[in-house]
């Protein structure tokens, strides 16, 4: 969320690569531990960036070598999470994030991603990159 | 990810461990297609996949099982899910997996 003085905060730059998804869930969820979070609220964060991640590798990147770059901060009990790719981006953002929404159906996709993002967290942005790709910003505010 | 498979009376239970997100998927996808093949067979057929030690799943696993059902359920299979809990057992009420794939105890 832009303009937050966060009071503690990390930003990783990795390959995007799907053996690296487990590697960036348990990061980002080791630095939430701070703010105490519950066993449920660990696993919706870790459940929306998995998604978040996932359609960075698999939709903006398709399979290409690519860098994600993953922004976490913290302020009091807030966390803050952006997953930043150079990938291809999405046309239509609106209708993406629609339930049940895929380009790729015969892969098996279920369109649900953006669905659990915005269910899992307080609050969900989607915005393609002026540099070329998707910025995806969530918060959420632990109890 | 590991599957493990037994043979009941009833159905063959397929035993999931591990994380099921888009690294695992295309495993859980060819172990369960590889045997699924296998008990068309003998159709009709029930499968129980037992979710109890799935540790994590996301929206990449809804997939894995829609891709399933719709492959397997026109063959007279019947699939279903027991032992699901948090987490997971939340994100296949909420994406209506249960209403394809009964919940089962």
């Amino acid at each position: 969320m832009e303009g937050i003085q966060f009071e503690n905060k990390f930003k990783l730059e990795i390959d995007a690569r799907l053996e690296n998804e487990g590697f960036i869930r348990s990061m980002v969820t080791a630095f939430a531990v701070q703010i105490n979070p519950t066993l449920s609220e660990i696993n919706d964060i870790k459940t929306a960036v998995s998604e978040a991640i996932t359609n960075s590798i698999v939709h903006g990147y398709n399979g290409k070598a690519g860098k994600i770059t993953v922004v976490v901060g913290i302020k009091q009990k807030l966390i803050d999470i952006t997953i930043i790719d150079n990938g291809v981006g999405i046309d239509d953002i609106e209708r993406a994030k629609q339930p049940f929404f895929t380009t790729r159906a015969k892969d098996e996709r279920s369109g649900m991603g953006f669905t659990l993002m915005e269910s899992f967290m307080d609050s969900l942005s989607v915005k393609n990159n002026p540099d070329g790709g998707l910025i995806v910003n969530m918060t959420k505010a632990i109890n | 990810m590991e599957i493990k498979y037994k043979s009941t009376d009833s159905a063959l239970i397929a035993n999931l461990s591990g994380e099921l997100d888009e690294c695992t998927a295309e495993y859980v996808r060819m172990s369960l297609d590889t045997v699924l093949s296998d008990l068309r067979l003998s159709s009709p057929a029930k499968v129980v996949l037992d979710f109890g030690s799935v540790t994590f799943m996301d929206s990449t696993g809804i997939g894995v099982l829609l891709g399933r059902y719709n492959k397997f359920s026109k063959q007279g299979i019947e699939i279903a899910i027991k032992n699901a809990s948090g987490h997971v057992d939340r994100i296949l009420k909420m994406t209506g997996i249960y209403e394809i794939m009964p919940k089962i105890s």
